[in-house]
Protein backbone atom coordinates (compact mmCIF):
# COMPACT_ATOMS: atom_id res chain seq x y z
CA UNK A 1 0.00 0.00 0.00
CA UNK A 2 2.74 2.77 0.65
CA UNK A 3 4.49 1.27 -2.40
CA UNK A 4 2.04 2.54 -4.22
CA UNK A 5 1.04 5.74 -2.26
CA UNK A 6 5.19 6.28 -3.06
CA UNK A 7 4.63 5.50 -6.54
CA UNK A 8 2.06 7.44 -7.12
CA UNK A 9 3.70 10.54 -5.48
CA UNK A 10 6.60 10.13 -7.31
CA UNK A 11 4.68 9.85 -10.73
CA UNK A 12 2.92 12.95 -9.49
CA UNK A 13 5.99 15.05 -8.78
CA UNK A 14 7.51 13.87 -11.78
CA UNK A 15 4.60 15.24 -14.04
CA UNK A 16 4.64 18.57 -12.16
CA UNK A 17 8.57 18.79 -12.48
CA UNK A 18 8.01 18.10 -16.30
CA UNK A 19 5.08 20.87 -16.21
CA UNK A 20 7.64 23.52 -14.22
CA UNK A 21 10.13 22.83 -16.68
CA UNK A 22 8.02 23.31 -19.63
CA UNK A 23 6.74 26.65 -18.33
CA UNK A 24 9.85 28.02 -17.65
CA UNK A 25 11.58 27.00 -20.81
CA UNK A 26 8.61 29.08 -22.57
CA UNK A 27 9.34 31.79 -21.27
CA UNK A 28 12.78 31.61 -21.68
CA UNK A 29 11.78 31.17 -25.34
CA UNK A 30 9.18 34.70 -24.96
CA UNK A 31 12.00 36.55 -23.35
CA UNK A 32 14.57 35.71 -26.14
CA UNK A 33 12.07 36.49 -29.21
CA UNK A 34 13.10 40.20 -29.59
CA UNK A 35 16.34 38.39 -30.53
CA UNK A 36 14.96 37.20 -33.70
CA UNK A 37 14.85 40.06 -35.44
CA UNK A 38 18.30 40.20 -36.03
CA UNK A 39 18.50 36.94 -37.78
CA UNK A 40 14.90 37.16 -40.02
CA UNK A 41 16.60 34.88 -42.30
CA UNK A 42 16.70 32.13 -39.63
CA UNK A 43 12.81 32.43 -39.52
CA UNK A 44 12.27 32.63 -43.31
CA UNK A 45 13.81 28.94 -43.23
CA UNK A 46 11.83 27.73 -40.91
CA UNK A 47 8.81 28.91 -41.92
CA UNK A 48 9.86 27.16 -45.39
CA UNK A 49 10.08 24.05 -43.94
CA UNK A 50 7.16 24.09 -40.68
CA UNK A 51 4.92 26.05 -43.01
CA UNK A 52 4.99 25.39 -46.96
CA UNK A 53 6.06 21.88 -46.48
CA UNK A 54 2.82 21.41 -44.25
CA UNK A 55 0.77 22.88 -47.46
CA UNK A 56 0.22 19.61 -49.23
CA UNK A 57 -0.39 17.37 -46.23
CA UNK A 58 -3.07 20.49 -45.05
CA UNK A 59 -4.33 21.21 -48.26
CA UNK A 60 -5.52 17.57 -49.39
CA UNK A 61 -6.97 16.46 -46.09
CA UNK A 62 -9.22 19.70 -46.11
CA UNK A 63 -10.36 19.28 -49.82
CA UNK A 64 -11.21 15.29 -48.65
CA UNK A 65 -12.57 16.32 -45.14
CA UNK A 66 -14.50 18.92 -46.71
CA UNK A 67 -16.27 16.75 -49.12
CA UNK A 68 -17.02 14.03 -47.01
CA UNK A 69 -18.48 16.23 -44.77
CA UNK A 70 -20.51 17.89 -48.28
CA UNK A 71 -21.74 14.03 -48.87
CA UNK A 72 -22.60 13.26 -45.24
CA UNK A 73 -24.15 16.22 -44.45
CA UNK A 74 -26.39 15.88 -47.29
CA UNK A 75 -27.52 12.45 -47.02
CA UNK A 76 -28.79 13.72 -43.32
CA UNK A 77 -29.99 16.67 -44.25
CA UNK A 78 -32.13 15.63 -47.71
CA UNK A 79 -34.32 13.72 -45.31
CA UNK A 80 -35.80 17.09 -43.89
CA UNK A 81 -36.14 19.40 -47.01
CA UNK A 82 -33.09 21.35 -45.68
CA UNK A 83 -30.16 20.26 -48.26
CA UNK A 84 -29.75 24.04 -48.61
CA UNK A 85 -28.31 24.35 -45.02
CA UNK A 86 -25.65 22.30 -46.18
CA UNK A 87 -23.31 25.40 -46.75
CA UNK A 88 -23.73 26.72 -42.94
CA UNK A 89 -23.74 23.43 -41.29
CA UNK A 90 -20.16 22.68 -43.33
CA UNK A 91 -18.89 26.11 -43.03
CA UNK A 92 -19.42 26.50 -38.99
CA UNK A 93 -18.24 22.55 -37.94
CA UNK A 94 -14.71 23.60 -40.25
CA UNK A 95 -14.38 27.35 -39.24
CA UNK A 96 -14.89 26.64 -35.50
CA UNK A 97 -13.75 22.93 -34.48
CA UNK A 98 -12.74 20.62 -37.75
CA UNK A 99 -10.11 23.48 -39.03
CA UNK A 100 -7.98 23.86 -36.09
CA UNK A 101 -8.48 20.98 -34.60
CA UNK A 102 -7.50 18.90 -37.72
CA UNK A 103 -5.08 21.38 -38.72
CA UNK A 104 -3.28 21.53 -35.14
CA UNK A 105 -3.06 17.29 -35.18
CA UNK A 106 -1.69 17.21 -38.72
CA UNK A 107 0.59 20.16 -38.28
CA UNK A 108 1.79 18.15 -35.03
CA UNK A 109 2.44 14.77 -36.91
CA UNK A 110 4.14 16.74 -40.04
CA UNK A 111 6.08 19.63 -38.18
CA UNK A 112 6.04 19.01 -35.30
CA UNK A 113 7.49 15.58 -34.85
CA UNK A 114 10.06 16.68 -37.29
CA UNK A 115 11.23 19.46 -35.00
CA UNK A 116 11.60 17.09 -32.07
CA UNK A 117 13.68 14.61 -34.00
CA UNK A 118 15.32 18.03 -35.49
CA UNK A 119 16.97 19.76 -32.33
CA UNK A 120 16.91 16.26 -30.53
CA UNK A 121 19.36 14.63 -32.81
CA UNK A 122 21.54 18.52 -32.42
CA UNK A 123 21.71 17.40 -28.66
CA UNK A 124 22.47 13.80 -29.50
CA UNK A 125 25.11 14.76 -31.91
CA UNK A 126 26.30 18.21 -29.41
CA UNK A 127 25.61 20.55 -31.60
CA UNK A 128 23.50 22.32 -28.80
CA UNK A 129 26.74 21.87 -26.63
CA UNK A 130 28.86 23.52 -28.89
CA UNK A 131 27.11 26.38 -30.17
CA UNK A 132 27.05 26.96 -25.95
CA UNK A 133 30.88 26.79 -26.45
CA UNK A 134 30.69 29.16 -29.25
CA UNK A 135 28.67 31.17 -26.68
CA UNK A 136 25.44 31.10 -28.73
CA UNK A 137 22.53 30.33 -26.70
CA UNK A 138 21.06 27.67 -28.77
CA UNK A 139 17.80 28.51 -27.53
CA UNK A 140 18.23 31.63 -29.57
CA UNK A 141 19.74 30.27 -32.46
CA UNK A 142 17.83 27.10 -32.98
CA UNK A 143 14.39 26.87 -30.80
CA UNK A 144 13.12 30.51 -30.65
CA UNK A 145 13.03 30.61 -34.98
CA UNK A 146 10.75 27.09 -34.53
CA UNK A 147 8.60 28.40 -31.77
CA UNK A 148 7.95 31.03 -34.13
CA UNK A 149 7.79 29.67 -37.25
CA UNK A 150 5.28 27.42 -35.86
CA UNK A 151 3.20 30.19 -34.17
CA UNK A 152 2.38 31.77 -37.10
CA UNK A 153 2.30 28.99 -39.76
CA UNK A 154 -0.77 27.59 -37.64
CA UNK A 155 -3.13 29.88 -37.96
CA UNK A 156 -2.71 30.53 -41.73
CA UNK A 157 -2.83 26.51 -42.46
CA UNK A 158 -6.06 26.76 -40.30
CA UNK A 159 -7.75 29.07 -42.68
CA UNK A 160 -6.34 27.28 -45.98
CA UNK A 161 -8.00 24.10 -44.51
CA UNK A 162 -11.57 25.82 -43.51
CA UNK A 163 -11.01 27.90 -47.06
CA UNK A 164 -10.37 24.53 -48.78
CA UNK A 165 -13.22 22.26 -47.24
CA UNK A 166 -15.84 24.55 -47.91
CA UNK A 167 -14.60 24.36 -51.43
CA UNK A 168 -14.36 20.91 -51.09
CA UNK A 169 -17.76 20.42 -50.07
CA UNK A 170 -19.09 23.25 -52.23
CA UNK A 171 -17.76 21.07 -55.34
CA UNK A 172 -19.48 17.96 -53.86
CA UNK A 173 -22.58 19.46 -52.74
CA UNK A 174 -23.71 22.43 -55.95
CA UNK A 175 -21.11 20.62 -58.75
CA UNK A 176 -22.57 16.50 -57.91
CA UNK A 177 -25.69 16.83 -55.60
CA UNK A 178 -27.61 19.64 -57.27
CA UNK A 179 -27.67 21.84 -54.17
CA UNK A 180 -28.71 25.17 -55.31
CA UNK A 181 -25.84 27.73 -55.89
CA UNK A 182 -27.02 30.85 -54.13
CA UNK A 183 -28.38 29.32 -51.41
CA UNK A 184 -25.45 27.51 -50.24
CA UNK A 185 -23.53 30.73 -50.27
CA UNK A 186 -26.27 32.87 -49.01
CA UNK A 187 -27.22 30.76 -46.07
CA UNK A 188 -23.59 30.32 -45.45
CA UNK A 189 -23.29 33.97 -45.00
CA UNK A 190 -26.16 34.48 -43.53
CA UNK A 191 -25.50 32.05 -40.53
CA UNK A 192 -21.61 32.34 -40.42
CA UNK A 193 -20.50 35.51 -38.34
CA UNK A 194 -17.04 37.28 -38.86
CA UNK A 195 -16.71 38.13 -34.79
CA UNK A 196 -18.04 34.77 -33.48
CA UNK A 197 -17.04 31.97 -35.84
CA UNK A 198 -14.19 33.27 -37.88
CA UNK A 199 -12.34 34.89 -35.32
CA UNK A 200 -13.03 32.49 -32.82
CA UNK A 201 -11.28 29.54 -35.28
CA UNK A 202 -8.75 31.83 -35.79
CA UNK A 203 -8.16 32.00 -31.95
CA UNK A 204 -8.12 28.75 -31.54
CA UNK A 205 -5.86 27.70 -34.53
CA UNK A 206 -3.37 29.78 -32.53
CA UNK A 207 -3.91 28.60 -29.16
CA UNK A 208 -3.36 24.68 -30.65
CA UNK A 209 -0.23 26.04 -32.53
CA UNK A 210 1.28 27.60 -29.73
CA UNK A 211 0.65 24.28 -27.57
CA UNK A 212 1.81 22.20 -30.67
CA UNK A 213 5.05 23.91 -30.95
CA UNK A 214 5.49 24.26 -27.14
CA UNK A 215 5.28 20.85 -26.81
CA UNK A 216 7.50 19.86 -29.98
CA UNK A 217 10.46 21.85 -28.96
CA UNK A 218 10.46 21.65 -25.10
CA UNK A 219 10.61 17.58 -25.97
CA UNK A 220 13.10 18.04 -28.58
CA UNK A 221 15.38 19.97 -25.87
CA UNK A 222 14.36 17.96 -23.13
CA UNK A 223 15.39 14.38 -24.71
CA UNK A 224 17.61 11.61 -23.65
CA UNK A 225 20.79 12.20 -26.43
CA UNK A 226 20.73 8.82 -27.62
CA UNK A 227 18.85 7.08 -30.56
CA UNK A 228 15.97 5.38 -28.47
CA UNK A 229 15.49 9.21 -26.73
CA UNK A 230 14.94 10.54 -29.29
CA UNK A 231 12.14 8.18 -31.23
CA UNK A 232 10.90 8.02 -28.12
CA UNK A 233 10.79 12.24 -27.35
CA UNK A 234 9.07 12.27 -31.30
CA UNK A 235 6.01 9.95 -30.40
CA UNK A 236 5.51 11.61 -27.07
CA UNK A 237 5.35 14.95 -28.98
CA UNK A 238 2.67 13.73 -31.58
CA UNK A 239 0.70 12.08 -28.52
CA UNK A 240 0.66 14.69 -26.06
CA UNK A 241 0.04 17.42 -29.04
CA UNK A 242 -2.93 15.26 -29.71
CA UNK A 243 -4.18 15.14 -25.70
CA UNK A 244 -3.44 19.04 -25.51
CA UNK A 245 -4.95 20.07 -28.47
CA UNK A 246 -7.96 17.96 -28.24
CA UNK A 247 -8.26 19.18 -23.95
CA UNK A 248 -7.62 22.69 -25.15
CA UNK A 249 -10.58 22.91 -27.50
CA UNK A 250 -12.94 21.58 -25.26
CA UNK A 251 -11.78 23.92 -22.83
CA UNK A 252 -11.85 26.99 -25.58
CA UNK A 253 -15.18 25.68 -26.95
CA UNK A 254 -17.20 25.63 -23.55
CA UNK A 255 -15.59 29.18 -23.05
CA UNK A 256 -16.21 30.76 -26.66
CA UNK A 257 -19.76 28.78 -28.03
CA UNK A 258 -21.39 27.40 -24.19
CA UNK A 259 -23.64 30.07 -23.40
CA UNK A 260 -25.29 30.85 -26.78
CA UNK B 1 18.79 23.08 -49.27
CA UNK B 2 17.26 24.66 -51.67
CA UNK B 3 18.64 28.91 -52.60
CA UNK B 4 17.36 30.66 -49.93
CA UNK B 5 15.66 32.68 -52.93
CA UNK B 6 13.54 29.59 -53.88
CA UNK B 7 12.67 29.45 -50.27
CA UNK B 8 12.07 32.99 -49.71
CA UNK B 9 9.86 32.89 -52.81
CA UNK B 10 7.67 30.10 -51.61
CA UNK B 11 7.74 31.27 -48.00
CA UNK B 12 5.87 34.91 -49.57
CA UNK B 13 3.62 32.71 -51.50
CA UNK B 14 2.80 30.38 -48.38
CA UNK B 15 2.07 33.54 -46.42
CA UNK B 16 -0.07 35.09 -49.22
CA UNK B 17 -2.17 31.78 -49.91
CA UNK B 18 -2.92 31.72 -45.82
CA UNK B 19 -3.77 35.65 -46.32
CA UNK B 20 -6.01 34.68 -49.40
CA UNK B 21 -8.07 31.84 -47.25
CA UNK B 22 -8.57 34.50 -44.47
CA UNK B 23 -9.82 36.64 -46.91
CA UNK B 24 -12.23 34.50 -48.41
CA UNK B 25 -13.33 33.30 -45.46
CA UNK B 26 -14.32 36.29 -43.91
CA UNK B 27 -15.29 37.90 -47.30
CA UNK B 28 -17.26 35.17 -48.43
CA UNK B 29 -18.10 32.66 -46.06
CA UNK B 30 -19.47 35.20 -43.11
CA UNK B 31 -21.65 38.17 -42.61
CA UNK B 32 -19.05 40.85 -43.13
CA UNK B 33 -21.27 42.45 -45.78
CA UNK B 34 -23.82 42.65 -42.99
CA UNK B 35 -21.66 44.76 -40.93
CA UNK B 36 -21.10 47.44 -43.42
CA UNK B 37 -25.60 48.29 -43.33
CA UNK B 38 -24.22 51.48 -41.39
CA UNK B 39 -27.26 53.10 -43.19
CA UNK B 40 -30.74 52.56 -41.34
CA UNK B 41 -32.88 53.75 -39.35
CA UNK B 42 -34.24 52.38 -35.84
CA UNK B 43 -37.47 51.60 -34.70
CA UNK B 44 -39.20 50.18 -31.68
CA UNK B 45 -41.90 47.51 -31.22
CA UNK B 46 -43.90 46.06 -28.39
CA UNK B 47 -44.27 42.69 -27.90
CA UNK B 48 -46.15 40.48 -25.01
CA UNK B 49 -44.16 37.37 -25.75
CA UNK B 50 -40.93 37.63 -28.25
CA UNK B 51 -40.56 33.30 -28.59
CA UNK B 52 -37.42 32.64 -29.99
CA UNK B 53 -36.60 35.90 -31.32
CA UNK B 54 -32.81 36.96 -31.32
CA UNK B 55 -30.88 39.87 -31.66
CA UNK B 56 -30.18 39.93 -35.54
CA UNK B 57 -32.72 38.22 -36.26
CA UNK B 58 -34.37 39.37 -39.66
CA UNK B 59 -37.15 41.63 -40.32
CA UNK B 60 -39.18 41.19 -43.38
CA UNK B 61 -41.92 42.64 -45.42
CA UNK B 62 -43.81 40.86 -47.67
CA UNK B 63 -41.04 38.22 -47.59
CA UNK B 64 -38.40 40.25 -48.55
CA UNK B 65 -35.67 41.00 -45.42
CA UNK B 66 -35.45 45.03 -45.19
CA UNK B 67 -34.02 44.92 -41.42
CA UNK B 68 -32.39 43.11 -38.90
CA UNK B 69 -34.02 42.68 -35.23
CA UNK B 70 -30.96 45.16 -33.16
CA UNK B 71 -31.66 44.79 -29.31
CA UNK B 72 -34.12 42.99 -27.41
CA UNK B 73 -34.72 44.10 -23.93
CA UNK B 74 -37.67 43.95 -21.54
CA UNK B 75 -39.36 47.40 -20.09
CA UNK B 76 -40.08 45.97 -15.87
CA UNK B 77 -42.45 49.37 -16.05
CA UNK B 78 -45.07 48.50 -18.57
CA UNK B 79 -44.12 44.43 -18.47
CA UNK B 80 -43.25 43.91 -22.57
CA UNK B 81 -40.23 43.09 -24.41
CA UNK B 82 -39.07 45.91 -26.05
CA UNK B 83 -37.39 44.90 -29.79
CA UNK B 84 -35.30 47.60 -31.86
CA UNK B 85 -35.24 46.80 -35.14
CA UNK B 86 -32.77 48.40 -37.75
CA UNK B 87 -33.98 48.77 -40.94
CA UNK B 88 -32.29 49.87 -44.59
CA UNK B 89 -33.12 53.49 -45.10
CA UNK B 90 -34.16 52.37 -49.10
CA UNK B 91 -37.01 51.11 -47.61
CA UNK B 92 -38.10 54.50 -45.72
CA UNK B 93 -41.41 54.72 -47.35
CA UNK B 94 -42.76 52.07 -45.00
CA UNK B 95 -46.58 53.41 -43.36
CA UNK B 96 -46.33 54.37 -39.42
CA UNK B 97 -49.60 52.59 -39.10
CA UNK B 98 -48.03 48.74 -40.46
CA UNK B 99 -48.18 45.74 -38.07
CA UNK B 100 -45.14 43.78 -36.36
CA UNK B 101 -45.87 40.13 -35.91
CA UNK B 102 -43.66 37.30 -35.15
CA UNK B 103 -43.28 34.75 -37.68
CA UNK B 104 -41.26 31.38 -37.85
CA UNK B 105 -39.83 30.01 -41.28
CA UNK B 106 -41.11 26.60 -41.75
CA UNK B 107 -42.56 24.71 -38.86
CA UNK B 108 -38.85 24.60 -36.45
CA UNK B 109 -36.77 27.64 -38.44
CA UNK B 110 -35.48 30.70 -37.03
CA UNK B 111 -38.30 33.22 -35.86
CA UNK B 112 -38.52 36.34 -37.88
CA UNK B 113 -40.26 39.86 -37.49
CA UNK B 114 -42.93 40.15 -40.53
CA UNK B 115 -44.29 44.09 -41.36
CA UNK B 116 -47.68 44.24 -42.75
CA UNK B 117 -47.69 47.33 -44.41
CA UNK B 118 -50.90 49.75 -43.20
CA UNK B 119 -52.88 51.99 -45.23
CA UNK B 120 -51.64 55.24 -43.68
CA UNK B 121 -49.65 58.30 -45.72
CA UNK B 122 -47.38 58.90 -42.78
CA UNK B 123 -43.98 56.82 -42.96
CA UNK B 124 -42.29 55.40 -40.30
CA UNK B 125 -39.22 57.81 -39.40
CA UNK B 126 -35.66 57.11 -37.35
CA UNK B 127 -36.79 56.43 -33.82
CA UNK B 128 -40.19 55.04 -34.54
CA UNK B 129 -42.79 53.08 -32.69
CA UNK B 130 -44.97 49.96 -34.44
CA UNK B 131 -48.60 49.81 -32.30
CA UNK B 132 -50.18 46.99 -33.97
CA UNK B 133 -47.63 44.16 -32.68
CA UNK B 134 -48.80 39.88 -32.48
CA UNK B 135 -46.56 38.07 -30.23
CA UNK B 136 -45.11 35.03 -31.28
CA UNK B 137 -46.67 31.82 -31.81
CA UNK B 138 -45.30 29.56 -28.99
CA UNK B 139 -46.04 25.82 -29.82
CA UNK B 140 -46.24 25.16 -26.20
CA UNK B 141 -49.16 27.02 -25.68
CA UNK B 142 -50.77 26.00 -28.55
CA UNK B 143 -50.72 21.97 -27.54
CA UNK B 144 -51.38 23.03 -23.95
CA UNK B 145 -55.01 24.97 -25.44
CA UNK B 146 -55.71 22.17 -27.91
CA UNK B 147 -55.57 19.37 -24.90
CA UNK B 148 -57.58 21.75 -22.70
CA UNK B 149 -60.21 22.02 -25.11
CA UNK B 150 -59.98 18.29 -26.31
CA UNK B 151 -60.37 17.83 -22.23
CA UNK B 152 -63.45 19.83 -22.29
CA UNK B 153 -65.31 18.61 -25.10
CA UNK B 154 -64.39 15.19 -23.55
CA UNK B 155 -66.29 16.37 -20.07
CA UNK B 156 -69.17 17.70 -21.77
CA UNK B 157 -70.32 14.31 -23.89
Amino acid sequence: MLDWLQKLGQSGMGMFQHLGQATLFLLQIIISIPTLFRHPRLLVQELYSVGVLSLAIISVSGLTVGMVLGLQMYNTLVDFGTEDSLGPVVALSLVRELGPVLTALLFSGRAGSALTAEIGLMKATDQLSVMEMMAVDPVRRVVVPRFIAGVISMPLLAAMFSAVGILGSYMVGVGMLGVDDGAFWSQMQHKVSLGADVMNGVIKSVVFGIAAVWIAVFEGYQAVPTTEGVSRATTRTVVHTAFAVLGLDFILTAIMFGDS
Amino acid sequence: MRTSRTVEILVGLFIALGMAAFFMLAMKVSNITDYTENDVYEVKARFDNIGGLKVRSPVRIGGVRIGRVADIRFDDKLLEAVVTLHINRAYSRIPEDSGASIYTAGLLGEQYISLQPGGSEEFLADGGIIVETQSAFVLERMVGKFLIQEAESNGNK
